[in-house]
């Protein structure tokens, strides 16, 4: 997929050293947000539920005096839904969509387990795996230790919900 | 001084444009043959300010203009001379050529002089109107402001550089190669200043020179040259009059009347220029720079005009601010347990004021839309004629208060969409009789607010669109095939698209096709959405919706099950428990209920919005919200009601996306998130019904 390949270098940067990833956890696998991507952590909070939305939309919160969509990363890649408890954490995430405006997320994740670093060429496109593995939102996979972690596409993960309405309303 | 000068230009020219406003639409009131004299005097007394103004701020083009215009208005007032309705139309004119006039002022550019000439003339041939009633004919020499312009034949320049000229990065040899341009120069140079040479800076500047040009170009173009080092160089323009030229006479126009007494021969010297002459040289000059510095500052910051009593109550606001604060402060220095209920007390009481202050902040943004409607009486009373029809301009809401950025970008779109109207949808009073309608056309322009949006109507009475005329062409050019099922919304949908016009014939008022894609471009990019009904023979009315980005709404708190909703108090008409006797069903199912011999639908939110743990199963047992929306009504069927606020819209859309059948979210005071009905769209929502709501309950089931 050389457009992913695109992906990961643009979100990578230009640092020689190596990107920072945060990893957090879902359902016994690690994903990766890029750390310059990444506003804040909170614990799961109350949200205010929006009627009709699709099911991995949690809701809104009040981040602060902006409005933000929190979105369950377990119902949005079908995993099994877990119930939110005081380890559930929010990884608030913040970057320019597709048409240059800034929007925040919130993701909901099992744990924030760690921060990585890997450089551009470490980076390895993701496998095909036909329609029933949705690989989308992933722009590549690195190798931590034995342990493999796969680097979310925050961008796509913005737009997506804006397609989403789209769709619904067509 | 010059500079401080420069601050109040802003407050002149919008002084000036509404004085205009004023003219203009007291001007549209006045009845010819009927003279009002409350109107004529407010008329005159704009006028006369705009007089006042622009002779302070030395825009004579302008004053000279508006004299003219004042005594005019001021034989009105006297009751000297009939209010006649060709003397009414010159006058509307004229208003347009000195707003020309001033925008050009304030830009930096230049009036179309012609026009404005030609309208002088005009006047003071109305003016002379009334003097050829009482003595026959007389001709009117008309006396423009350009007439008694001598041009010399060249000018005498002292440019006398003060000594840290250099310094400022100007080079005087760049200043006399620019003069060299203009024309034939004679230079003398006066060393008599150079110290000795152990005294000497480099970068100072010890020489002056007495300059002569041979040409008799425009004051201002020398002008132009000095404007950079005004401040950092003594020097005196002086024009050389011609042979037996009569030397105390006014020289050059008025706009430049550069009143400086010529010195024909002998050689100038600097002290041979009289001091108050030479600081009128510079003011003259600074003006005219300031002039060109004016756009800048007109484009960086725009002023707002604000009601003294919003203001009055942001300060009262701010005053109970700092009491609460006082005694905030005085309750910290020696705190103890016993004195928490105060604290608490005393933080709620900051929590509100700060809220209210943020609220009345925020609503200083908001101006009436009267801003944007006040021209459009004008635009049809111009457009009227010219087409020939026959209109009535009805409008309503002018009250309407909408974000300042709104009304600025809204302007353009509506007058091109009433313009439409005017052309396209009113038709000619002959074919208006034939059709059985009354022969003059009404075109309604009203704005409200709804749902949290903005609307604005622009409503006529005419033929309507043509919609298989709109079709036809639309295949024609290949945006649509023939046989595509296209309902009439799709069809009239298609004026959108860049470049469509159906109109047979290319008038000057409309039908280049340009325009109602540009129009539905600026909506959109304001966030809103632009509709279009139309119903043959009966009229049309486009129906342009914004979304209130900044606004604060009176909103009414209700609760479904555990969810708290706000409702827009505009769009409530009452609320009420009702009775079993007040139900029926239509076909057993659509739940109706009967107010005041009207049968409206309920609208169960809980089904609407997929909320489960209602705790009012049967409709007798909640309470059903009348709301209306779009001409519409319906009950929102709802489980309590919780109390009334003011509330901070945010928008939904800035981090997620535009949800059907709210129009945003705000925050409560608990710091949870409330979300926004937009009644109309929910009414869309409820008419689908059962499939798309049905879906996602299924889900989250």
């Amino acid at each position: 997929m050389p457009e992913s390949a695109n992906n990961v270098k643009q979100i990578a940067g230009d640092d020689a050293s190596g990107t920072q990833y945060l990893t957090c956890l879902l359902a016994g696998e690690q994903y990766g947000l890029n750390i310059l991507q990444v506003q804040e952590i909170r614990g799961w909070e109350q949200v205010t539920r929006i009627p009709n939305s699709p099911p991995y939309i949690k809701g809104v919160i009040n981040l602060r005096g902006t409005i933000v969509p929190l979105l369950d990363l377990r119902l949005r890649f079908d995993l099994p839904a877990e119930p939110y408890s005081k380890e559930t954490v929010v990884i608030v995430v913040r970057a320019s969509d597709r048409k240059g405006n800034e929007r925040s997320l919130g993701l909901v994740v099992d744990a924030v387990s760690d921060v990585i670093v890997a450089r551009d060429e470490q980076v390895v496109c993701t496998p095909e795996f036909g329609a029933n593995v949705p690989t989308e939102n992933i722009i590549g996979l690195v190798s931590e230790g034995d342990e493999m972690v796969m680097l979310l596409d925050i961008v796509s993960l913005l737009e997506m919900d804006a397609d989403e309405a789209g769709g619904n309303r067509g | 001084m010059s500079i401080d000068m420069a601050q109040f230009h802003q407050v002149f020219f919008e002084e000036s444009f509404e004085g205009l406003d004023v003219m203009e639409s007291g001007l549209l009131n006045m009845d010819p043959g009927k003279a009002d004299v409350e109107e004529i005097n407010a008329i005159f007394r704009a006028a006369h300010s705009i007089k006042g103004g622009s002779g302070t701020f030395g825009f004579m083009n302008v004053s000279d203009f508006t004299h003219v215009m004042e005594t005019l208005l001021d034989e009105m007032r006297d009751g000297r001379r009939q209010v006649a309705a060709d003397a009414v139309e010159v006058l509307l004119q004229s208003v347009d050529v000195l707003r020309e006039m001033l925008t050009a002022a304030r830009d930096g550019g230049s009036a179309d002089e012609t026009r404005a000439k030609t309208q002088y003339a005009e006047l003071q041939r109305v003016l002379a109107d009334k003097q050829a009633g009482d003595t026959e004919a007389e001709p009117v020499k008309p006396v423009s402001p350009e007439m008694h312009e001598v041009h010399p034949v060249g000018w005498k320049i002292v440019f006398r550089p003060h000594s840290h000229l250099m310094r400022t990065g100007n080079d005087p040899l760049r200043i006399i190669r620019e003069l060299a341009t203009l024309g034939e120069l004679t230079v003398n140079c006066d060393i008599s200043e150079l110290p000795a040479f152990e005294e000497f800076e480099p970068e100072d500047s010890y020489l002056s020179w007495d300059l002569r040009l041979q040409e008799s170009t425009d004051k201002s173009q020398i002008d132009e040259i000095f404007e950079w080092v005004e401040d950092d160089c003594d020097f005196a323009i002086v024009p050389v009059m011609p042979e037996g030229y009569d030397a105390t006479a006014t020289v050059s126009s008025p706009a430049a009347s550069a009143q400086v007494e010529p010195v024909a021969q002998g050689k100038p010297h600097l002290s041979e220029v009289p001091p108050p002459e030479e600081r009128r040289v510079t003011d003259e000059r600074r003006s005219e720079a300031e002039r060109r510095k004016a756009p800048v500052a007109a484009g960086g910051s725009s002023s707002i005009r604000v009601d003294i009593h919003k203001i009055d109550a942001l300060i009262n606001m701010v005053g109970e601010l700092v009491i609460t604060q006082s005694m905030l402060g005085m309750l910290g220095e020696d705190f103890e347990m016993s004195r928490v209920e105060r604290l608490r007390e005393g933080l709620t009481q900051l929590e509100r004021h700060t809220r209210e202050l943020q609220e009345s902040v925020m609503q200083i943004r908001m101006v009436p839309i009267s801003f944007s409607f006040s021209r459009f009486p004008r635009l049809v009373h111009d457009l009227s004629s010219k087409l020939n029809k026959k209109i009535d301009l009805k409008m309503s809401g002018e009250n309407t208060e909408v974000d300042k950025t709104v009304i600025e970008k809204i302007g353009d779109p509506l007058v091109h969409l009433v313009r439409n109207s005017l052309d396209h949808g009113i038709e000619k009073p002959e074919e208006r009789l034939a059709a059985g309608k009354p022969e003059t056309g009404t075109v309604r322009l009203s704005a409200s607010h709804r749902g949290g949006n903005i609307v604005i109507e622009i409503r006529d009475d005419g033929r309507g669109l043509p919609r298989d005329k709109i079709l036809k062409k639309a295949v024609e050019r290949g945006l649509v095939k023939a046989d595509d099922n296209l309902s009439d919304k799709d069809i009239y949908d298609l004026i959108f698209q860049p470049g469509f016009s159906t109109a047979e014939q290319v008038s000057d008022v409309s039908g280049r096709g340009v325009g109602m894609d540009v129009v539905r471009r600026n909506i959109n990019e304001l966030g809103g959405a632009i509709e279009i009904e139309s119903t043959p023979g009966k009229g049309s009315a486009i129906i342009i919706r914004l979304p209130l980005t900044l606004a604060i709404l009176d909103g009414q708190t209700i609760r479904i099950g555990a969810e708290t909703y706000i409702v827009p108090l505009v769009s409530i008409v009452e609320s009420i428990q009702i009775q079993e006797s007040m139900l029926n069903t239509v076909v057993g199912r659509g739940e109706t209920f009967t107010l005041r011999e009207e049968y409206l639908p309920v609208v169960r939110m809980h089904e609407v919005f997929g909320i489960e743990n209602h705790d009012a199963k049967r409709l007798t047992d909640g309470i059903l919200v009348v709301v209306e929306g779009e001409g519409r009504k319906c009950g929102l069927f709802v489980d309590d009601l919780l109390g009334q606020q003011q509330v901070v819209i945010k928008s939904l859309e800035a981090n997620y996306r535009k949800v059907e059948g709210l129009s945003g979210a705000t925050i409560l005071g608990d710091g949870s998130v409330a979300l926004i009905l937009d009644i109309p769209g929910l009414m869309r929502l409820a008419k689908q019904g059962g499939a798309r709501t049905r879906t996602p309950l299924a889900l989250t089931a």
